[in-house]
């Protein structure tokens, strides 16, 4: 036990203080900050501008019909023009001061739309909106309808979704921040297992091919290694984790300070309104134990493979296979994230696999049982522990083998052979 | 009886498609130098890690000290592997300290022990340095300490030399000599035969897994001895009766001495014709043990 700590002890100190460990761990928060900022901040500035900018809008029509009843609004004002104009304005859009031009004249209840850049969706949909309520109060009066008695009949409901929690709270349900969050999630887990995985098959490659594994084992056993290692790797992912979110929050509230100065909190204000209902403390908890869960079922796997090469250009062939579970959890995703309590989702977010991707994706929706939880973080646990059982046999072999490539089948003989 | 430090009875150790080591045994004297001799891929390196519990006999068993040999005599033994590797971006002290550490010394003892070492191989300025600076022999002076640093009863040197300068060869020479003297008992693998006869006491040679020969140096060396004399005399016209004059160059001669003779009559018969002016047994060297035994196996 205490050479296995001082293996962690070491494992640890030399990663921290890699430079790609602090560059990394500084930069990324820093462009999360920014990520979870610049939304905030592009939005209010264009908010800003698109108030204070009212937009042409100019009108081709024979007759008068729409353009008499297109009412002038703070965001828009019409403006007919004939016919003959339009082709000037086509040819030089950008100092015509036009947005875009609504054609009524080719068709009968054909509109066209021409303007010189993609047009914002709601922009055009609001426009859309005004054209449909003129056309369809005109389609009433033809048919003799009293228009006001009509637009009395129009349905006035309005759409409340709640959800109740297991402790019988009702909760507000944000659908797309919980899409998100699972995204999120989801991916942040599968890019860990992979990140600190592989730096667990390095350090296993680079104490093989410089030959210092033999100086070591003469002095512990290959699974003290084997698991000083693991946790070692296991905790400089803790750390970076950690790191990352204070980092970036910090930076996202100086960057909320600076830049949004009139309105500071904003940025945290919108997000913790959107989060409404959504308890992201119990999230980051079960997320840091299907990190570490997966990481440390996966790690093991990594540690064989680096044990079993002799040099990191050969690993490729052999992370594919098991990373194959990763790689369809995540491709699964989506199809989870649109039924997150179907048998798919159960039976993935159980098997170990793949359950520490399937199971983040399920969480933020709320509908997990606290039984599906537990059997599925004790079935992980369980296959880390006989994962890590097979794996140190297979490395105690593999790290002192020179020369060839082990296949799969070398691998099977080594798990079964005793000494 | 000799006290032994170990004893290695019968050991086997078969790979997928080679017998490493077949039916060997052998004894190592408290407080010697005991010379692991043979070709490369003889099976010394396996026998190395058999003792070492890196990889374990198929049949056969390990004594140390009186002992089974177990998990906890790793404490009592160094080993510096032939191929040897440290952390190329980690700091060389803080590096041996870790390793040391790993031996069951604890930080305080180590660091004080390490300073020691470092400064008798005069390697304490790289202290602070990364290995990747080092040259080859600078990291090689670094793994010996490692090897030495927590006292073994057992030190176990697979090829000590290989990759130093003959200033350096003889620093570790001078050092192993005085491990020795401290009551340590050392195994001593190498095919450089002329550092086996310098330093040590006893010796196994290795061929193909099997244990051709092994003996005191000195007793092996009689038992090669084969009657041959080199005789310089101050004429190159010399007449022998009854021996064989094997070479010849200008006045010095290589003679054989039939087995029912000996040197006495010989001199007695050179003497008749000419003044000798010297006159040497021809001992052969391990190097000439090593070839010829070697080669007939």
């Amino acid at each position: 036990m205490d050479k296995i700590w001082i293996i962690i002890k070491r494992e640890y100190s030399v990663r921290v203080r890699e430079k790609s460990f602090i560059i990394m761990t500084l930069i990324t928060p820093i462009l999360l900050g920014l990520l979870i900022f610049a939304p905030a901040y592009l939005s209010s500035v264009s908010s800003e501008l698109e108030e204070s900018e009212q937009k042409n809008i100019a009108i081709v029509e024979n007759d008068d019909f729409y353009f008499s009843k297109l009412i002038k609004s703070d965001q828009f004002r019409f403006i007919k023009i004939p016919e003959s104009e339009v082709d000037n304005i086509k040819n030089n859009f950008s100092e015509s001061g036009y947005f875009s031009i609504v054609d009524f004249t080719s068709e009968e209840n054909i509109i066209n739309f021409i303007s010189d850049k993609h047009l914002n969706k709601n922009i055009i949909s609001e426009i859309q909106q005004y054209i449909r309520q003129i056309k369809r109060e005109q389609n009433y009066k033809d048919e003799g309808f009293d228009v006001s008695e009509i637009s009395n009949l129009e349905p006035h409901l309005q759409f409340n979704n709640t959800i109740i929690t297991e402790d019988g709270n009702e909760q507000g349900a944000n659908q797309d921040m919980r899409t998100a969050l699972a995204f999120i999630f989801g991916f942040l887990i599968y890019i860990f297992i992979f990140m600190y995985g592989s730096m667990v098959m390095r350090g296993v490659i680079e104490e093989k091919t410089n030959r210092i594994v033999e100086v070591i084992i003469s002095s512990v056993k290959p699974f003290q290694l084997l698991i000083g290692k693991i946790i070692g790797v296991a905790l400089v992912g803790f750390t970076q984790f950690v790191l990352w979110v204070l980092l970036s929050v910090l930076v996202a509230n100086i960057a909320g300070n600076t830049l949004l100065s009139d309105n500071p909190v904003g940025v945290f204000d919108s997000i913790s309104s959107l989060l409404l209902g959504i308890n992201l403390n119990v999230l980051i908890l079960y997320f840091i134990f299907y990190f570490i869960g997966g990481y440390l079922l996966y790690s093991s796997f990594f540690a064989c493979i680096g044990a079993a090469v002799d040099n990191e250009t050969d690993t490729h062939q052999m992370v594919l296979p098991i990373t194959i579970p990763l790689i369809l959890s995540i491709a699964m995703i989506e199809a989870i994230i649109n039924n997150p309590d179907g048998t798919l989702a159960f039976w993935m977010s159980i098997f170990p696999l793949s359950s520490p991707i399937i199971m983040m994706v399920r969480l933020p929706f709320g509908g997990v049982e606290s039984w599906e939880i537990l059997l599925s973080t004790t079935v992980l646990l369980i296959s880390f522990l006989l994962t890590t059982w097979v794996s140190s046999r297979i490395y105690r072999i593999g790290i002192l083998m020179y020369g060839k490539k082990a296949t799969f089948r070398e691998l099977y003989k080594w798990i079964k052979f005793k000494g | 009886m000799q006290e032994n430090i170990l004893i290695a009875r019968n050991i086997v150790k078969q790979y997928e498609n080679h017998l490493a080591l077949n039916d060997v045994s052998l004894e190592i004297p408290k407080g010697s130098i005991y010379g692991l001799l043979g070709p490369n891929g003889a099976g010394k390196t396996t026998l190395m890690k058999i003792i070492n519990q890196i990889t374990a006999p198929d049949s056969g068993e390990i004594i140390f000290n009186n002992e089974k040999l177990v998990r906890k005599h790793i404490s009592q033994i160094g080993y510096l592997p032939e191929e040897r590797g440290l952390y190329r971006k980690m700091k060389v002290g803080e590096q041996s300290l870790y390793l040391a550490q790993l031996k069951g010394m604890s930080k305080k003892e180590a660091t004080l022990k390490l300073k020691t070492w470092f400064e008798k191989l005069d390697i304490l300025q790289w202290w602070d340095k990364k290995v990747e600076e080092l040259s080859k022999g600078m990291a090689q002076k670094v793994q010996f300490a490692i090897t030495v640093i927590h006292n073994p009863d057992l030190l176990i040197f697979d090829e000590p030399f290989s990759g130093f300068d003959p200033v350096n060869t003889s620093i570790i020479r001078r050092e192993i000599l005085e491990l020795k003297e401290k009551g340590t008992s050392i195994i001593f693998s190498t095919h450089r035969m002329e550092s086996v006869e310098e330093i040590c006491d006893e010796i196994t040679l290795i061929d193909n897994g099997i244990s051709i020969l092994h003996g005191k140096i000195n007793i092996i060396k009689d038992q090669f001895r084969n009657n041959t004399f080199q005789i310089e005399v101050n004429s190159n016209n010399l007449k022998l009766d009854g021996f064989e004059i094997i070479h010849q160059d200008e006045n010095n001669f290589t003679v054989k001495v039939p087995s029912e003779r000996n040197s006495k009559e010989l001199i007695t018969e050179i003497l008749k014709t000419s003044e000798i002016i010297s006159f040497n047994e021809k001992i052969p060297s391990m190097e000439e043990i090593f070839i010829k035994t070697v080669s007939n196996g």
